[in-house]
């Protein structure tokens, strides 16, 4: 019998995703022999014309990682899920819209008009843009369409598993091929770890307060962390209780707060919205003037709650942005 | 800018303590205010999760009304006071997003206060009126408007391979 094909592809993203998959180390091995890898163009010589000539549904999986912002990303998410038997949103930001989300809180103009101008490291006299149409030498060249929004991959396609993580863990990313291969395949829309809060497995549990009692927030870098005590004790803002288990408490056992990158449990639509609700239900002050002095020490609620969420949530985006419906430019 | 027949679509959170008895209280004393609030009785205005403000917006509400017993007599002693904190914090991530704080209004009135819900809802649908709508529906649906044709490019790019017969595939 012939091993499944999966494809690896990538989008809007950094490449860890790709880091985690080299990541699993001499384990992919046992991948390997389990399935051949077929699309993989980050390590791997496949073209686009060779997905193109595959039947529909030749693929057993995708693993896709990355959100999708141009054009081409959409045409390949469209182009995959078409030739795939399960589409898996592979990581934070393909499953909710990641760091490259957090985009959607500025027009396509300002960050186009940052980005080719105003950066300090840019020398660009001639404010020169990239064009979606552009010949040099009488050889046509052409650019996708950068879109004015950034999407998470089930804003665009159909998904079958999502595999959360910034990046997904190997130990998460083994158990989730495993569980696609079982030949019990979990429910449609399954995210593929464990669906309960982070504090749970976290090494600082203990130290938990049952009633937490904030005074003042504070952010890493202001202070000497206890390496041993619940980071919420004190008074840093960590993620983990409107945060999916999974990672084992990554971050907080080397001294740092969660920021949420696995998202929300089944049971929560928005985490920021539940991560702010949560917080401001144990702030210790009680009037208006006192709370806002306590709330000032969280500078960048929407950079913080909805980290890797935003275009995931509720409002997915700013939604007074300046951008005119039916403008192409790239 | 809006259509003319548009109204302000107000979602209303009122406890059942103290708000939504004296929105009984109007009722039956026969006040007569803006027809613009929907009203969804909770248990605690502290039960007023984020989120349910939030969908709302999303599901096309013009502005959000919470209504709470007085500070100090929260039937559950500190429900209102959870709200307050929640109210300010959720003020500020609304900024950031691009809604004007103003839609989001917090309010403690008592059982006996039934002519303070009369002021407070005619009050505010006046200032959502001035504001005009909030539409996110139909600014989702504009958004969303700039990906429709991809799918049928992706289908042509492909019968265009399929055309050119290429060499066998990778295995």
């Amino acid at each position: 019998m012939p091993k499944p094909k999966i494809g690896i592809y990538w989008c809007a993203s950094c490449g860890g995703c790709e880091e985690a998959v080299v990541d699993l180390a001499e384990d992919i091995l046992g991948v390997v022999e389990a399935v051949d890898i077929v699309f993989w163009p980050v390590a791997m010589d496949f073209k686009k014309s060779d997905v193109l000539a595959m039947p529909d549904g030749a693929l057993a999986a995708t693993l896709l990682n990355g959100a999708i912002r141009t054009s081409e990303q959409e045409e390949m998410a469209h182009l995959l899920r078409r030739k795939s038997q399960y589409l898996v949103a592979y990581g934070a930001c393909a499953c909710s819209g990641g760091i490259p989300g957090l985009a959607n809180q500025f027009s396509r103009e300002q960050i186009l008009r940052y980005v080719y101008e105003e950066a300090p490291t840019v020398a660009n006299g001639s404010k020169t843009r990239p064009q979606l149409q552009s010949g040099s030498d009488g050889d046509a060249l052409a650019l996708p369409e950068f879109r004015r929004v950034v999407r998470a991959l089930d804003q665009v396609v159909d998904v079958d598993y999502y595999i959360p993580g910034c990046p997904p863990t190997p130990k998460i990313t083994q158990a989730a091929i495993a569980a696609l291969l079982s030949g019990k395949p979990p429910p449609k829309g399954s995210v593929l770890a464990p669906d309960f809060a982070l504090c749970a497995e976290c090494p600082r549990r203990d130290t938990k307060p049952a009633d937490l009692s904030f005074t003042h927030f504070t952010r890493p870098h202001q202070v000497l962390l206890d390496p041993a005590k619940c980071l919420l004790a004190q008074g840093v803002v960590c993620m983990g209780p409107a945060t999916r288990a999974g990672c084992e408490a990554l971050c907080p056992a080397g001294n740092m707060p969660c920021t949420g990158c696995f998202g929300p449990t089944l049971r929560v639509r928005d985490q920021g919205a539940k991560m702010l609700s949560s917080l401001c239900a144990n702030i210790a002050a009680k009037d208006e003037a006192a709370i806002n002095r306590v709330l000032d020490g969280i500078p960048d609620p929407v950079g913080t709650f909805y980290r890797y969420s935003l275009p995931h949530s509720l409002l997915r985006r700013k939604v007074d942005l300046p951008d005119p419906v039916g403008a192409t430019a790239p | 800018m809006h259509d003319a027949d548009w109204q302000p679509r107000i979602v209303a959170f009122f406890c059942n303590w103290c708000t939504y008895t004296a929105a009984d209280l109007a009722g039956v004393s026969r006040m007569k205010y803006a027809p613009n609030v929907r009203i969804i009785r909770l248990m605690c205005s502290g039960r007023a999760d984020p989120q349910f403000i939030l969908a709302a917006f999303s599901g096309g509400a013009d502005g959000v009304l919470i209504g709470g017993c007085h500070v100090g007599d929260c039937h559950y002693a500190e429900g209102n006071l959870k709200t307050l904190r929640r109210f300010q914090l959720l003020k500020r991530v609304l900024r950031d997003l691009g809604i004007d704080e103003r839609r989001l209004r917090l309010e403690w009135i008592s059982a006996a206060e039934g002519d303070k819900v009369r002021t407070v809802v005619n009050e505010m649908t006046e200032e959502v009126r001035s504001l005009g709508p909030l539409g996110l529906p139909r600014r989702f649906a504009e958004w969303d408007g700039e990906m429709t044709h991809l799918e049928g490019l992706a289908q042509t790019a492909e019968s265009q391979v399929e055309e050119a017969k290429p060499e066998a595939a990778h295995a």
